[in-house]
C-alpha cells in the first residue's frame, strides 16, 4: 500500500513536469502578453523594454529553467493580470469549482441510480423510452448550449432563478465560500449544476443501466430468484452493489473532466471559478496563470485517480494494490 | 452545529444588509470586463477611463456634444503661446480627507510622465507650475493645440496619500505595470464614488463620497456594484431578467431584443472607432498604384456590411473622422460601384487580377472576422483572390507588427479624441525616430498629408486647424490610403427608471455620479 502510494507520488511529480513542459512549450503560440498589458499607442520601444524585465526576452531553456527553480520553492509564478501568485489566484477560485461539481454530483448520483436501475429492471416501460430519449438529447447538446437556453427559460422566462454569478455566499474558512449554507446562494447553484450534471447524467444512467441488465441476466440473480428472495431486495442489495464497481471508476475519473467542463459552464454563467478564470486567462495570455492551472488540474486528476484505486481496492478485493505498487 | 449557526448568523446578516441596501439607490451594473487595476496610470484603455470617472474627476471632460466642461479646473486661459493657466475649484476633498491642491496636480503631472502608456500623450507637455494653491500653469515645448483635450487625461490624485511606503517598505507612488503596488489596490480620488469592496474580476462595490465636492450634480445613486459579465447571452439575459440595471456593451444580435423588451430601454449612439482595412505596399507591387487601391475601396459595399453584417449598428464611413471632430470632411462619401472598380483594375494593368492574403482578428471588433470573409468575397468580383486568415486578437497582433499579410484589418479609437491623431497611427509615413505610422501595416506615405498633419499639431486656430485637417482627409480619400468600413455604434441597455442617456457619450465613459434613478 505503502509502496503503491509512494510509486504514486513520483508518478504525479512526472505528470506534473510534463505538464508544465507543454504548458511552457505553447505558450509562444499564444500571443503577446505585452498587447493586453499596455495600451495601443504605446510605443514598441517602451513594450520592448518591459518585455526585457518579464524576462520574455530570454531563451526557452532559460525561462523553463526558472521557473522550475521557482516552481520548486513553491512559486509557481505571478499572473499578469491579477498581480498576485498564480498559486493563490487558483487556490481563491478552486473553492467555487468544486462547489459547482459537487452540486452537479449531488445532482448526478442523486437521479442515475434510480433511473437506471429503473430503465434496466423495466426497459419496455413508455417513461423508460422517455428517459432513454431524453438521455440521448442530453449527451448530444453541447454544455454552453443547454446553459443559455435553461438561462432564458429559467431566468429570463419565468425570473424563477438568477441569471449569472454566485449570490450571496456565506464565508466557511479561508478562502472557502460556500453556496449551500443560503437560500440566495442555492438559487444560484441550481441551474449551473444542472447545466454541469446534463452531459454525466446520461452517461451514468446509461452506464448503471447497461452494468444493471447484465447483472440481471448473471447466475445468482437467476438463484436468488429461483429461492423466492423479495425482488426489491435482489434489485437493490444484490445487483445494485455488483452494479457500481464499474461505476466507480468510471465515476472517478468522469470527477477529473468534470473539472474541465466547468469551463463552459462557468463562462456561461459567469461562474467567478478556475474554469472561468482560466478562458478568461487565455484570452489574457496570461501565461504564469495558464502554465499553473495546468499543473493544478493535472494535480487534481492525479489525486482523484489514486483515491478511486484504493477505493476501487477497497470494494473489490480481487484488486491487490500492493502487487501494483510492486 | 457551530457551523450551522454561523451559517444562520450569516444568512441573517446577509438578509439585513440586503434590507439596509434596498432603502437606498443601488444600481447594478455589468460591463464585459472589469477594470485591469486601480491605479489610473497602469493602463490607457477604456476600462481604467471609465473607473477613473468613477472615483477621480478630471480637470475638464467632454460633454455629449463632444464639448469642453469645467470639473476640477473652474476656469482657464491662455497667457501665452506654450502656457495655460488653469483656475481650480475650491474646497474638492480627497476620499482620504485631504485638501486638493495645485501641488496634486504637479504630482499627478509627474506621474503621467512616467508611464509607458499615458507619456505617450503628455509627449509635448513640459511642465506644470505652481502659481498659487489654487492655480497652476500647464506648459508644452512648443505651441500645442490640444491642450484641453489632454487636459480631460489629468485626474489628480491624491498625493499625501500616495507619498511613503508601504508595511513591506514599497514606495506607495509606484508604478507597476505587472505586480503588486500600492496604488494597484488602494485608490484616493476626489470622484463621486468610493472604492469600498473589490474582488477582481467577480465585484467592485462603489459607494457615494459623502463630501463630493459637486453638490449640484443630480445623480442620486448611493451605491454602484459593477460585475464583469464577459459571455454576451448572460449579459442580457441578467438585464432582461432584472438581475442587473446597466449593461454595456450591447451585442448587435440582441438589440432589438432590449429594446423592444418591457422594462429595458436601449441608448444607441454613434461611436468613434474606425475599422479599415490596410493594403501593403511593401508586400503587394499593386497596391503601390493608386487606382487599384481606389478600386477595392469602390469593390468594397461598406454600406452593405453595416446593414447586413452590423444590423445597422455602425455609421458607413469614407475617412477616419468621424462627425463632431474637426477632420470631419462632410464633402467625403462612400464608394461602391462595382464597374468603376473593375474599370479602374483595368486601366491599371490587373484585369485579370490577382491573389493576396488577409488577416483580421475574430474577437476584437465587433463582428471583425464576418466582416473580414464579406470584404474577401467582394474583392472576389474584382477577380482579387484573398487568401483570408482569422485568429484570436492575442494572436493577431503580434503578426500585425510582423506585417504577416498583404491586407490587414485594424479599428482606431483616437485618444485624443482629435483627427490628426488617426492619421499619426494609422497613415502617417512610418517613421521609428517619432513613432509615426507605428499602425501602418500598409507602408502608405504622403509627405504632403504628413506635413499638413505637422502643421495642424502647432496650429492653436481652430479653424484654421479644421481647414487643414480636413484637407488631409480629403488627399487620404484621393489616394485611398486605405479602405474605411465604418464607426462602431455604441450601445448601453438600461432598466426603465435608470436614467442612463443622460450619462453616457461617444467615448463611452458613463458619467456615473450624475446618474438619477427613479
Amino acid at each position: 500500500m505503502l509502496a503503491y502510494l509512494v510509486k504514486r507520488l513520483f508518478q504525479a511529480i512526472a505528470v506534473m513536469l510534463v505538464i508544465s513542459l507543454v504548458g511552457f512549450a505553447i505558450q509562444d503560440n499564444l500571443g503577446d502578453p505585452l498587447r493586453e498589458l499596455v495600451g495601443q499607442s504605446v510605443s514598441e520601444e517602451v513594450r520592448q523594454q518591459l518585455r526585457d524585465e518579464l524576462g520574455l526576452n530570454d531563451s526557452f531553456f532559460t525561462q523553463y529553467i526558472r521557473f522550475l527553480g521557482n516552481a520548486l520553492q513553491g512559486d509557481l509564478g505571478t499572473s499578469y493580470f491579477f498581480k498576485e501568485p498564480a498559486l493563490d489566484v487558483i487556490l481563491k477560485k478552486l473553492p467555487a469549482t468544486l462547489e459547482l461539481v459537487l452540486g452537479a454530483t449531488i445532482i448526478i448520483v442523486g437521479l442515475s441510480v434510480p433511473l437506471g436501475v429503473y430503465t434496466a429492471i423495466k426497459p419496455n416501460t413508455i417513461l423508460s423510452k422517455i428517459i432513454m430519449g431524453l438521455s440521448i438529447v442530453g449527451i448530444s447538446i453541447p454544455v454552453f448550449l443547454t446553459a443559455i437556453l435553461m438561462i432564458y427559460v429559467f431566468s429570463v422566462g419565468y425570473g424563477w432563478f438568477p441569471a449569472y454569478g454566485r449570490g450571496d455566499v456565506v464565508h466557511v474558512f479561508g478562502y472557502w465560500n460556500t453556496n449551500f449554507a443560503s437560500w440566495d446562494g442555492l438559487t444560484h447553484i441550481f441551474l449551473p449544476s444542472i447545466a454541469l450534471a446534463s452531459i454525466m447524467l446520461p452517461l451514468f444512467i446509461r452506464l448503471i443501466r447497461a452494468e444493471m441488465m447484465e447483472v440481471l441476466q448473471s447466475e445468482y440473480v437467476k438463484y436468488a430468484r429461483a429461492k423466492g428472495i423479495n425482488p426489491r431486495r435482489i434489485y437493490f442489495l444484490h445487483a445494485l452493489k455488483n452494479t457500481l464497481l464499474p461505476v466507480i471508476t468510471v465515476g472517478g475519473v468522469q470527477i477529473g473532466t468534470m473539472v474541465a467542463y466547468t469551463i463552459l459552464t462557468e463562462t456561461v454563467f459567469q461562474w467567478p471559478g478556475m474554469g472561468f478564470m482560466f478562458l478568461e486567462a487565455v484570452n489574457r495570455v496570461d501565461t504564469p496563470l495558464i502554465v499553473a492551472y495546468l499543473i493544478v488540474v493535472g494535480f487534481i486528476f492525479v489525486v482523484t485517480n489514486t483515491i478511486v484505486d484504493l477505493i476501487y481496492g477497497l470494494v473489490n478485493p480481487t484488486v491487490n494494490l500492493a502487487r501494483m505498487g510492486a | 452545529m457551530t457551523f450551522l449557526k454561523h451559517a444562520f448568523g450569516a444568512c441573517a446578516v446577509t438578509v439585513m444588509v440586503a434590507g439596509a441596501a434596498m432603502a437606498q439607490n443601488t444600481v447594478r451594473v455589468a460591463y464585459d470586463a472589469d477594470p485591469v487595476s486601480l491605479d489610473p496610470h497602469e493602463q490607457l484603455s477604456g476600462g481604467t477611463l471609465q473607473l477613473s470617472h468613477m472615483v477621480f474627476d478630471p480637470l475638464v471632460r467632454w460633454t455629449q456634444d463632444l464639448q469642453f466642461e469645467p470639473r476640477l479646473a473652474e476656469s482657464w486661459e491662455q497667457i501665452d503661446e506654450t502656457t495655460m493657466r488653469f483656475n481650480l475649484r475650491d474646497g474638492v476633498k480627497f476620499h482620504s480627507g485631504n485638501e486638493m491642491t495645485s501641488a496634486d496636480v504637479k504630482w499627478t503631472f509627474d506621474r503621467l510622465k512616467e508611464s509607458p502608456d499615458f507619456k505617450g500623450i503628455f509627449s509635448l507637455f513640459t511642465a506644470v507650475n505652481i502659481v498659487d494653491e489654487d492655480t497652476f500653469d500647464l506648459v508644452t515645448s512648443e505651441p500645442y493645440p490640444l491642450v484641453l483635450h489632454t487636459a480631460t487625461y489629468i485626474f489628480p490624485m491624491d498625493s499625501a496619500f500616495y507619498t511613503g511606503q508601504t508595511e513591506d517598505g514599497k514606495d506607495k507612488a509606484e508604478l507597476v505595470k505587472h505586480g503588486d503596488s500600492f496604488a494597484s489596490r488602494n485608490v484616493s480620488g476626489t470622484g463621486p464614488y468610493v472604492v469600498s469592496e473589490r474582488e477582481q474580476g467577480v465585484k467592485v462595490v462603489f459607494d457615494r463620497f459623502g463630501d463630493y465636492w459637486d453638490s449640484e450634480s443630480p445623480g442620486n445613486v448611493d451605491q454602484i456594484v459593477l460585475t464583469p459579465i464577459k459571455e454576451d447571452p448572460t449579459r442580457v439575459a441578467a438585464l432582461l431578467a432584472g438581475d442587473v440595471d446597466f449593461i454595456a456593451p450591447v451585442p448587435p444580435t440582441d438589440l432589438a431584443r432590449v429594446d423592444e423588451n418591457e422594462g429595458t430601454t436601449l441608448i444607441t449612439m454613434p461611436g468613434t472607432r474606425i475599422i479599415t482595412f490596410q493594403m501593403n505596399q511593401d508586400r503587394v507591387e499593386a497596391f503601390k498604384d493608386a487606382r487599384v487601391r481606389q478600386a477595392i475601396d469602390y469593390a468594397v459595399n461598406n454600406a452593405g456590411i453595416v446593414e447586413r453584417i452590423m444590423r445597422g449598428f455602425g455609421t458607413v464611413g469614407a475617412q477616419a473622422s468621424p462627425d463632431g471632430y474637426l477632420g470631419y470632411n462632410p464633402a467625403l462619401t462612400p464608394r461602391f460601384d462595382l464597374e468603376k472598380a473593375k474599370a479602374l483594375m483595368a486601366e491599371a494593368g490587373y484585369a485579370d487580377g490577382f491573389s493576396i492574403t488577409m488577416m483580421a482578428p475574430n474577437n476584437r471588433y465587433v463582428n471583425d472576422d464576418k466582416i473580414a470573409q464579406a470584404v474577401a468575397s467582394m474583392l472576389s468580383k474584382i477577380n482579387i483572390k484573398v487568401d483570408l486568415q482569422t485568429m484570436p486578437k492575442a494572436q493577431y497582433w503580434p503578426k500585425f507588427d510582423e506585417r504577416a499579410a498583404d491586407m490587414m484589418m485594424i479599428g482606431w479609437h483616437s485618444d485624443t479624441e482629435d483627427s490628426a491623431n488617426f492619421h499619426q497611427f494609422l497613415s502617417a509615413c512610418p517613421d521609428e525616430a517619432t513613432g509615426n505610422g507605428q499602425y501602418n501595416s500598409g507602408a502608405y506615405c504622403n509627405a504632403e498629408a504628413d506635413k499638413l498633419m505637422n502643421m495642424a499639431n502647432a496650429e492653436t486656430d481652430q479653424a484654421k486647424r479644421a481647414e487643414m485637417l480636413q484637407q488631409m482627409e480629403a488627399i487620404l480619400y484621393e489616394d485611398a490610403a486605405f479602405i474605411p468600413l465604418h464607426w462602431q455604434n455604441l450601445a448601453w441597455g438600461a432598466k426603465a427608471g435608470v436614467g442612463a442617456d443622460k450619462i453616457v457619450n461617444a467615448l463611452n465613459f458613463p458619467y456615473f455620479g450624475d446618474l438619477v434613478v427613479e
